[in-house]
């Protein structure tokens, strides 16, 4: 049986529209920084060095005319580190094989890392482990940001150590050396299974003449020490010498091209329908005040192939919309929320269609506008708690991939049921619509007030109404700014905020990345269900 | 007696054109190919085929002994020789004939009286036709291979001092294509028209003359456009010519199809040049007018019928353009490499004779003429227009050709309005200037028509930071085009093509609406090799790689073969020697041509990678002649 959405604009849908687009044009605001890098003087210095910048480096790399997935570009938003945190990751093709791409950005302190920068790389390094993407690192990075090496120094090690996992997994690293890569650098492209060095630009060394000099006395160069000739005929570090950066890239490509990559999950059906509806469209759906419900099934219908959607349970916990669908020709299940809370059965039915998805192997997407599971004695008595336990069970054992998308809310517990940052979705994107937080601010603020005012109560003081309606007003406004993408983004709580019409193109991404591993649901494997 | 299988003595676009008449009249077909022609379209044409082994002309087309047992073993009963190699060679036909094989050609004995170019003169001059004699003339003077054709062997001398030097060049060539190196010298008239008659004749006493031939375009002495009827010229020259045709075919009494060409100076006074035994390149204009086929004439006389009637009044105007594998803006150097598209849309009025189809490959060995277009119309303005066009649309997709040329001279108004001499194309623009817009928008659908296709999602970016590039080196003239695009929801958008939009784009074509005009480009690409086609024109390109190759290392002073070829001698030079700047050091033979390679400057011959007979390929470094002062670095270092 198909049911075909029905899709139809609702009448605020201009209105909505407007407000999108005036976020959106706040996100390529935002965006707009992480390119311009360290900005125009320190681009302009390094072009005149002969080198190119971080993304050209990416783009020479990328096979042409393919698509190319940045990850994280907000990252460090809100800190006190520049947008983007000098380094650029992402997902690309290189000779017909998806890849993981790292490039640090040498005109930002250059390219030093700092603590977002880490977190940053480390979360490409898991996306290449958990897909089994090949990893290709170009690097030139001045190392740690010295003042902040506290919060950099002793997590820092997981980079090394991810390395060497990946290689072990049977999951190829690469690493293409532009410039420094020094000190704890230096053991990126020694813990890489193949390493490309620029003549005359690489300096891969432990330590460089001053701290020789310190150490031992002994009088040496850069070169001598740690660079690409060096380490090409010398001591064998680097496997390959490349006479410019093109040549390196270069180099790059046909090291990619033998790695004799094979996705392991099944290929997507050929030629997929687009669907039936604009995707521009997606930029009216989602209300300006998420306090209105919509229809999931909106965006459903604009995402997915032929706009095809077999609903499962259409009819029990209609708050929760599940159902099957091919995204860019993948067998996908989608769970949406419908009317933002999830009631019991509701819960049932995300851990029933969850395991279904596991038995068929199919990846799941799971598309929050949620407040959370439903409060109240009745629903107390009837076992939200066991209920939604049920949902966050079947969610954190599940064993397909996973997808999540934040187009509304993401309140509370639900946040977790729908798989939120911390139960490991292969990918997570946001709307510039959505929300995080534990609760909506309005809600949070008052129960502030409601506990201050109890405990008030309770010691016989007066309560201050003035001063409770201004604290009120100001948790309100800091809860709303934590909760906002940018915020999230920046925190890494996601993997970017996206345009609501490139929604498809993006899955359709994340759908093939995915693919790179094999696609296999637990068979059985979950906890205990609680009943 | 009636021929029921014909061998052919040939190759090529002339081979297809005799196997074509002969299907026509139910004759089987038999061809000969050399082993760097055992897969070329006239033997996979032709009913059956003999190998004549070897590669050179002179071990297999020039092989008369060969061929004749080639027929006898296929079982031909008449030999058709085409133009070219052994069409003129009286102990050839003597061959055929003696072996009890048909020759679809005049008698040996006429061939002989005109194959020798010093001897017809004399001939000529006897019946009263006006011939030309070099005989003390002052320069310029024009030396010609005696048993030559087709513009080898000849060389315009303008200084005296020069003329024993391309005295023995003149016959180097004539000996190597001819294998006769008899060569005589005439005044060169610069400003003359080029005008023959065809003439056929039956063995009973039947002459026509079928109208004449203006083949003034001409380069390097070979022609590039002919056409009839003559532009221009009156009934009373038309006349004389035609009289003067006919006293020279009655003098030898000629069986056949023949031609006498004439040079017309500039004041009108025709003199005999030569008469051509054989059928010529050019003979499809004048089938085109008259309706005849000459080739099966050409049998019809050769079994011994009779010509009835009255010869056919000529209709219209036809003009046939050769196509060749060649740079004209480079010394017409020959042009090499694989056919991959070969294809003129058919349409009335146009005839295509082409020796090549699609993936036949074109090599230094032969003529690199891939066809002949042909346009007949009622009148010259309509045949020149439905030629240039048909030459501007047709997909040409593999060497670079002189399609454009011959289409700027189809268009230029000094040709359109007639009678233009030998010496056209000597001043005219043989690079000819580019129209840079249609440039750009072919580059950019080569580029779009490379993005199709190559990822379900194409080059999306959800942090765009800067446009795709792709680079392509124009074939024409090296120039690189850089394209630069966005790939967006709404598709590719391209930079710096304000008013372009993409209507569509596949990987065999694009659709643009530039400035508010639906146009559509033809994408086919061939490796790096991309052609794009569009009525704006035909563009090639070389698509650059993202990467550029470290620069190749030549010596200084490396002189570099300009072409694929065999070394045909050396000068008298060895390594050591001093040499001046322009001093010949050797001659590659390519195509037919000697080219000479001269030191690039004043010094020392300091390697010589070449000996006679050398095969050598483009870009091989032939010799190395250092200058003084560029002493080696190594030998300048401490020992």
């Amino acid at each position: 049986m198909t049911t075909t959405a029905d899709a139809h604009p609702t009448a605020d849908a201009e209105a909505d529209r407007r407000i999108m687009l005036d976020r959106l044009a706040e996100l390529e605001a935002e965006h707009a920084k992480a390119i311009a890098g360290g900005g125009p003087k320190y681009v302009q210095r390094h072009r005149d060095r002969g080198k190119l910048t971080a993304r050209e480096r990416i783009e020479l790399l990328l096979d042409p005319d393919t698509p190319f997935l940045e990850l994280s570009p907000l990252a460090a938003w809100g800190s006190d580190y520049p947008v983007g945190a000098s380094i650029v990751t992402g997902i690309g093709v290189v000779e017909g094989t998806e890849c993981v791409v790292t490039a640090n950005d040498p005109t930002v302190r250059g390219g030093a890392s700092n603590p977002w920068t880490l977190k940053k790389a480390l979360r490409a390094n898991e996306i290449a482990f958990a897909n089994r993407l090949p990893l290709v690192s170009l690097v030139e990075s001045g190392g740690a940001d010295l003042p902040s090496q506290k919060e950099i120094f002793i997590p820092g090690g997981a980079l090394f150590r991810d390395l060497t996992r990946l290689s072990a997994a049977g999951i190829p690293t690469i690493a293409v050396v532009f410039g420094n890569s020094t000190a704890g650098g230096a053991y990126v492209p020694g813990m890489s299974d193949h390493v490309v060095m620029v003549k005359e630009r690489a300096k891969v060394f432990l330590g460089g003449p001053p701290l020789v000099k310190m150490a031992t006395g002994e009088e040496a160069d850069d070169e001598s020490l740690g660079g690409a000739d060096m380490h090409a005929r010398v001591s064998g570090l680097a496997d390959h010498f490349a006479l410019d950066e093109p040549d390196a890239l270069r180099t790059a490509r046909s090291i990619v091209a033998r790695l004799n990559r094979r996705k392991q999950g099944p290929s997507p059906r050929l030629a997929p329908e687009p669907p039936r509806y604009d995707e521009e469209e997606l930029l009216g759906i989602v209300p300006g005040d998420l306090r209105t419900p919509f229809d999931p099934r909106e965006v459903i219908a604009r995402i997915v192939d032929g706009s095809r959607f077999d609903e499962f349970k259409p009819l029990y916990g209609p708050s929760l919309v599940t159902g099957w669908a091919e995204l860019h020709g993948y067998p996908l299940g989608v769970l949406a929320n419908a009317q933002g809370v999830l009631f019991s059965p509701e819960s049932q039915k995300a851990a029933q269609f969850i395991q279904l998805a596991n038995q068929r192997d199919i990846p799941l997407l799971f598309l929050h506008n949620t407040t959370g599971y439903m409060v109240g004695r009745e629903y107390e008595q009837g076992g939200i708690i066991k209920h939604g336990a049920m949902m966050i069970n079947a969610v954190s054992n599940s064993r397909v991939p996973h997808i999540s998308l934040l187009i509304g809310a993401s309140y509370g517990a639900g946040h977790y049921g729908m798989c939120g940052r911390a139960y490991d979705p292969r990918f997570l994107f946001a709307w510039p619509s959505a929300k995080s937080a534990v609760m909506g601010p309005a809600q949070l603020a008052g129960v502030l007030s409601i506990v201050a005012r109890q405990s008030a109560a309770a010691g016989g003081m007066p309560y201050d109404e003035e001063a409770d309606a201004g604290l009120r007003a100001m948790v309100e406004r800091q809860i709303e700014e934590e909760s906002l993408p940018a915020f999230l983004s920046g925190r890494l709580y996601d993997d970017g905020v996206i345009d609501p019409r490139d929604t498809r193109t993006v899955l359709g991404v994340c759908l093939s990345a995915v693919h790179n591993a094999p696609v296999e649901g637990a068979r059985g494997g979950f906890g205990v269900f609680r009943m | 007696m009636t021929i029921s299988c014909v061998l052919v003595a040939n190759r090529g676009e002339i081979a297809r054109r005799v196997f074509r008449t002969c299907r026509d009249l139910g004759v089987a077909t038999v061809a000969v190919h050399s082993d760097a022609d055992a897969s070329a379209a006239h033997v996979r044409e032709a009913d059956a085929a003999v190998r004549l082994p070897g590669e050179s002309s002179a071990q297999t087309y020039l092989r008369g002994e060969a061929v004749v047992a080639a027929a006898l073993a296929a079982g031909a009963d008449a030999v058709h020789p085409g133009y070219g190699f052994l069409s003129e060679n009286a102990g050839f036909a003597r061959a055929v004939l003696e072996a009890g094989l048909v020759w679809i050609g005049p008698s040996p004995d006429a061939i002989e009286a005109m194959g020798s170019k010093t001897r017809a003169k004399r001939l000529m001059r006897d019946a009263g036709v006006p011939v030309l004699d070099g005989t003390g003339a002052p320069p310029p003077l024009l030396i010609k291979a005696s048993a030559g054709g087709g513009g080898r062997g000849m060389r315009v001398v303008r200084e005296l001092a020069s003329l024993d030097e391309e005295l023995a060049a003149a016959r180097a060539e004539a000996r190597a294509a001819f294998g006769d190196d008899e060569v005589f010298v005439e005044p060169y008239v610069e400003d003359g028209r080029h005008i023959e008659v065809q003439v056929l004749a039956d063995a009973h006493g039947t002459l026509w003359t079928l109208g004449e031939r203006d083949c003034s375009v001409q380069r390097r002495h070979q022609k590039v456009i002919e056409e009839t009827p003559a532009p221009g010229i009156g009934d009373d020259l038309r006349r004389t010519l035609h009289d003067a045709a006919r006293d020279a075919a009655k003098a030898i009494g000629y069986v056949g199809a023949g031609t006498v060409e004439f040079l017309v100076c500039g004041a009108g006074r025709p003199y005999f040049l030569e008469m051509n035994t054989r059928l010529q390149v050019e003979h499809p204009v004048t089938e085109c007018v008259t309706g005849l086929d000459l080739v099966r004439e050409q049998i019809r006389v050769a079994e011994g019928a009779r010509l009835t009637g009255q010869p056919p009044t000529p209709r219209g105007h036809a003009v046939e353009a050769r196509l060749y594998a060649e740079d004209p803006a480079h010394d017409w150097r020959p042009q090499t490499g694989t056919v991959h598209r070969f294809r003129i849309d058919p349409g009335p009025g146009l005839r295509v004779d082409s020796g090549v189809e699609d993936g036949d490959v074109v090599g230094v060995r032969y003529d690199p003429m891939l066809a002949k277009v042909v346009a007949h119309a009622d009148t010259r303005e309509e045949a020149l227009r439905l030629l240039a066009r048909a030459l501007e649309r047709a997909r040409l997709h593999g060497p670079l050709t002189n399609r454009d040329l011959l289409v700027r001279v189809a268009r230029d108004p000094r040709f359109v309005r007639g009678g233009v001499s030998t010496a056209f194309l000597a001043d005219f623009d043989l690079a000819g200037p580019d129209d840079p817009s249609v440039t750009a928008l072919s580059a950019l659908a080569a580029a779009l028509a490379d993005a199709a296709g190559r990822h379900p999602l194409g080059g999306w970016r959800n942090v765009p930071s800067q446009p795709q590039l792709k680079r392509y080196a124009a074939v024409r003239d090296g120039a690189v085009h850089e394209v630069r695009y966005r790939h967006t929801r709404r598709g590719p958008v391209p930079e710096g093509h304000e008013d372009v939009r993409v209507l569509s784009y596949a990987h065999d074509g694009v659709v643009l609406e530039v400035a508010g005009v639906r146009r559509r480009f033809e994408v086919s690409a061939y490796g790096d090799q991309v052609f794009v086609d569009s009525p704006l024109g035909a563009r090639a390109f070389t698509a650059l790689s993202r990467f550029p190759e470290p620069q190749a290392r030549t010596a200084p002073g490396s002189l570099l073969a300009p072409m694929p070829g065999t070394v045909a001698r050396i000068a008298d030079v060895a390594v050591g020697d001093r040499v001046t700047a322009g001093q010949p050091l050797l001659w590659l033979e390519a195509m037919k041509m000697e080219h000479r390679v001269s030191a690039p400057a004043d010094g020392t011959l300091t390697a010589l990678h070449a000996e006679p007979g050398r095969q050598v390929e483009l870009g091989a470094v032939l010799a190395v002649v250092t200058e003084p002062g560029s002493t080696d670095r190594e030998s300048q270092s401490p020992a």
